[in-house]
């Protein structure tokens, strides 16, 4: 089968790759590109951990195929802290010990920064409703709710 | 001088504090390395091929085509996966559950395997496969499967546990009784006497990671296993003793683990890893999808229990009975023991019986989940409890307390309870202005208690001091939960030192002495102990070095905050030496500095939590809402309260998702018809208010530190906590759980009824 080649932007840096035309996103960042902060959970759209950023919204990369990027902006938790400076999520997901195993913390924080990203101040049942696409079995969500409260005040302060 | 666990009372600086985990910013940013993370050279995908019958004999595997596919570089079978267990009956079970080899006992079960160049070839292999079955009946239903004319599952198995051995064979593996006094006795003195039957459904432990692997045999029968595990020890004894490797030559090492709930204590697809790599000669990634995830790994019984409590007039308890049945999958397990041992654990009782029967059925092996068993016993006997205290007239806490175990108590299980938490978490349930808080329509509130053993077990532990004064932490148990926090605080609490100095890591099969795995809450209780002594073992080596720099007997060096210092008049020039000025000379005072540890963790204190939470039932629907939610719970000591919370709140979120909506949903074929994440689906965001947490302290008298295991118990209580809310909402007692709206709507539909 002969590959799709795909030029595209990933964290802002031009990125070109062959894939299969059946090849999920989400494979390609893994498998081809060595980008493993994004996690396979499910594989089907429902868990979430693999949330990435395209061209602004926030897909499951397990249902976009990889030669959809082509053209695009991909963001992942790769490129999520700008060098040693963690993103105000990151650091009160730490702080707030917002992860336990921590296996969808990627698809979290980058859901949450969608989020974020399109409602400064959001309501505790719209950050509930918000982040309802990502599965976290350890916490009760609890901690993480509260991480995302206290890193939307930091964000608006800064 | 031996290793002395006994509590002392301290005050502690670094215990008890919430600092930051060390594995934090590798999660934060996408660098930690989970099982499917790591890759090798030269690695093959494999694949497995797995049962879609319920029950069937393997009359014939053609594996021919497969492997003349380009690209296909093993296929294996159960050939290839010979039997060296040597008459270990439970070792055979494990074996037959990573590959069948007469008969497919599920619906997933495996089959074949395969491994390729890449995924899409290893698929296609998959399909390749001609596998003839004769079609067996089956029985997925724990009740009918006990029934004398069900399908047999294994011909081979008779009813133990009963006074004579029965001629017929039977789907039924096992029978275990425990109490004490006579029920009989004590239901004649009851002025009043509840009797109910409950069921509850099948659910799955739900990690977000699905079980994945990289295995590496070499020719010279050297191996590497990189895993997602909750005990990598474990997983090595019985991958060597599976593929017949020697221990010593298999490393395992754990990966990052994506949660785990007690479904990662078990093998499953390693064994069939290895052996493909074996055959193949070349590494092999084996990562399960989620339909696999829930067809052939890990779900917890399903269970079937009658409950009989008697009490008189002035509320005491006077006898309680109960006869539990909980699934196995196909493969004999211990499952309705456990929920014999734990169901009356929190009461003081003068007559109580236990009885469980172990049930055979076509579903995957039952696998351990957080308190494994505890949480059904507690739904029944916590739902009997509350409707006895309605038929008395008694507030449901007073009830409770009023017939708590206490220190000294004999518990229903055997062992006298030494100080435990019971009776402090029932007082402040009764205290926490949650009890008080009005309710609006169509609102209920329920409470529960809830117990569990813990375990200690084998533990070894490294603390290496490093010639700048920091301190490595190699512990033998995986983190489940922020252990690594945990642990390094202890280490900086022993050693006197700060936190930033230490960091704590899991090491490897090859570098640490056994381990047994993290399970039954025992990852922070006993390497907490294993820490401690190996940090009172650095001490000495401290103290001896410092006595050389001054040049003064070791018997006048004594360790405080952090520092050796001399003791006496005549060293009143001598100015303390930190733990970084010692480390510092260590190349010329003796070399490197370490403390070792090895014990068995003994006295794991008993856990006990009670629970209180608001729901709202919509009458039209049977929908349900949780309003509000919390946590009791006795910890012994909080190293890292927050992770404790942590623990707490996830054992409820786990318990609510049980409570009300997951179930494994099996059609009449006997296949599994909701294996994923949208039909099975467990508790989002937005189906969940905040969970309050309150954390008890009451030491355990078998740790230096009183810490007692806090992981499991918070899933204990919810079953029945949200049973009794949802029965007092809609006025009909709840009896099967998950209390789904087609449920509850049939259980008003027949209280309209009559």
């Amino acid at each position: 089968m002969a590959g799709v080649a795909v030029s595209t932007t990933i964290n802002g840096d031009a990125v070109e790759y062959l894939c299969q035309p059946d090849e999920t996103l989400l494979e390609v960042l893994r498998d081809r590109l060595g980008l493993t902060g994004a996690k396979e959970g499910c594989g089907t759209g429902d868990c979430g951990a693999c949330s990435v950023i395209v061209d602004g919204r926030l897909v499951c990369s397990c249902l976009v195929l990889g030669a959809e990027a082509e053209g695009r902006k991909v963001e992942t938790i790769e490129g999520m802290a700008h060098g040693d400076q963690l993103h105000p999520l990151q650091q009160k997901f730490l702080e707030h010990a917002a992860l336990q195993c921590g296996i969808c913390t990627p698809g979290f924080l980058i859901a949450a920064k969608d989020l974020l990203e399109k409602n400064p101040s959001p309501t505790e049942e719209e950050i509930r409703f918000g982040l309802a696409g990502n599965l976290c079995r350890c916490t009760g969500y609890d901690k993480i709710v509260r991480a995302v409260q206290d890193a939307a005040e930091v964000m608006k302060g800064a | 001088m031996n290793f002395d666990p006994r509590y002392s009372g301290r005050n502690f600086s670094s215990v008890g504090t919430r600092p930051i985990r060390p594995d934090g910013i590798d999660k934060v940013t996408g660098r930690a390395r989970y099982g499917a993370d790591f890759n090798m050279a030269g690695q093959l995908v494999g694949r497995i091929l797995r049962s879609p019958h319920a029950h069937a004999v393997i009359k014939k595997i053609d594996t021919s085509k497969a492997e003349k596919l380009a690209g296909v570089k093993a296929v294996i079978t159960a050939k290839d996966l010979p039997d060296l267990t040597d008459g270990d009956a439970a070792m055979y079970d494990i074996l037959d559950n990573s590959m069948a080899r007469t008969k497919a006992l599920y619906d997933g079960h495996a089959v074949a395997a395969v491994a390729a160049i890449d995924a899409r070839i290893a698929r296609q292999a998959l399909k390749l496969i001609e596998v003839d079955y004769e079609v067996l009946p089956h029985i997925t239903d724990v009740d009918e499967a006990a029934q004398h004319h069900a399908p047999l599952i294994n011909d081979q198995i008779f009813t133990e546990g009963l006074e004579e051995k029965p001629a017929k064979p039977s789907n039924v593996t096992k029978r275990t009784q425990f109490g004490h006094g006579d029920v009989h006795k004590g239901f004649a003195q009851a002025d009043f006497i509840v009797e109910r039957s409950f069921k509850t459904e099948q659910t799955h432990q739900g990690y977000i990671e699905p079980h994945a692997c990289v295995a590496s045999v070499n020719p010279d029968g050297t191996a590497d296993l990189w895993v997602c595990t909750q005990g990598h020890f474990v997983y090595r004894q019985h991958c060597a003793q599976l593929l017949g490797l020697e221990a010593s030559k298999l490393r395992v090492t754990s990966s990052e683990i994506g949660g785990g709930f007690g479904g990662k204590t078990h093998v499953w697809a390693e064994p069939v890893a290895l052996a493909l790599s074996r055959k193949a000669g070349r590494p092999v990634k084996l990562v399960m999808t989620r339909d696999e995830v829930f067809r052939a790994s890990g779900p917890t019984s399903a269970t079937s229990i009658d409950v009989k409590i008697g009490a008189r007039k002035d509320g005491t308890i006077t006898a309680a009975e109960a006869t539990l049945r909980y699934s196995c999958g196909p493969y004999a397990g211990s499952w309705a023991e456990i929920g014999a041992m734990t169901a009356f654990a929190c009461y003081n009782l003068e007559n109580v019986k236990t009885v469980g029967y172990e049930v055979l059925v076509n579903r995957p092996k039952t696998a351990a989940y957080r308190a494994p068993s505890a949480p059904m016993a507690a739904f029944a006997v916590e739902s009997a409890v509350d409707e006895l205290a309605h038929e008395l007239g008694m507030n449901a806490v007073d009830f409770r307390i009023k017939n708590a175990a206490q220190e000294g108590t004999r518990a229903s299980y055997g062992p006298v309870y030494g100080p435990i938490g019971i009776g402090p978490t029932l007082e402040a349930v009764k205290n926490h202005p949650h009890m008080k808080a009005p309710l609006k329509a169509n609102q209920g509130r329920g409470m529960a208690c809830g117990f569990w053993f813990n375990f200690g077990g084998q533990t070894c532990t490294d603390l290496n001091i490093g010639m700048d004064g920091s301190v490595s932490l190699a512990v033998g148990t995986v983190d489940v939960g922020g252990s690594r926090a945990s642990l390094s605080l202890v280490a900086a609490e022993e050693l006197g030192i700060d936190y930033s100095q230490v960091k704590a890591i899991v090491a490897d099969t090859s570098s640490l002495g056994y381990n047994d795995m993290t399970d039954g809450s025992r990852g922070t209780f006993s390497s907490s102990m294993a820490t401690i002594s190996a940090a009172r073992n650095a001490i000495k080596i401290l103290r001896d070095r410092a006595a050389q720099m001054w040049d003064i007997p070791v018997d006048d060096v004594v360790w405080e905050k952090g520092h050796a210092i001399a003791k006496g008049e005549k060293y009143g020039n001598l100015s303390p030496l930190s733990l970084k000025d010692i480390a510092a000379k260590s190349g010329t005072t003796g070399g490197p500095i370490a403390g070792h540890s090895e014990l068995v963790a003994d006295g794991a204190g008993v856990s006990f939590a009670t629970h209180i939470c608001d729901i709202e039932v919509d009458p039209e629907t049977g929908a349900t809402r949780v309003i509000r939610y919390t946590v009791v719970q006795d910890a012994g000591k909080a190293v890292h309260p927050t992770y404790v919370e942590g623990q707490y709140q996830g054992g409820a979120a786990q318990g609510i998702g049980w409570a009300l909506n997951e179930e494994y949903i099996y059609g009449k074929d006997g296949r599994l018809q909701n294996a994923g994440f949208l039909d099975y689906r467990i508790p989002v965001c937005s189906d969940l208010p905040m969970i309050d947490t309150q954390i008890l302290e009451i030491p355990n008298p078998n740790h230096p530190y009183g810490v007692r295991g806090v992981g499991e118990t918070s899933i204990v209580p919810p079953l029945a906590a949200i049973a009794n809310a949802v029965s007092n909402a809609v006025g009909v007692r709840m009896t099967h759980i998950p209390m789904s709206p087609p449920r509850i709507l049939a259980a008003l539909d027949a209280e309209r009824e009559g």
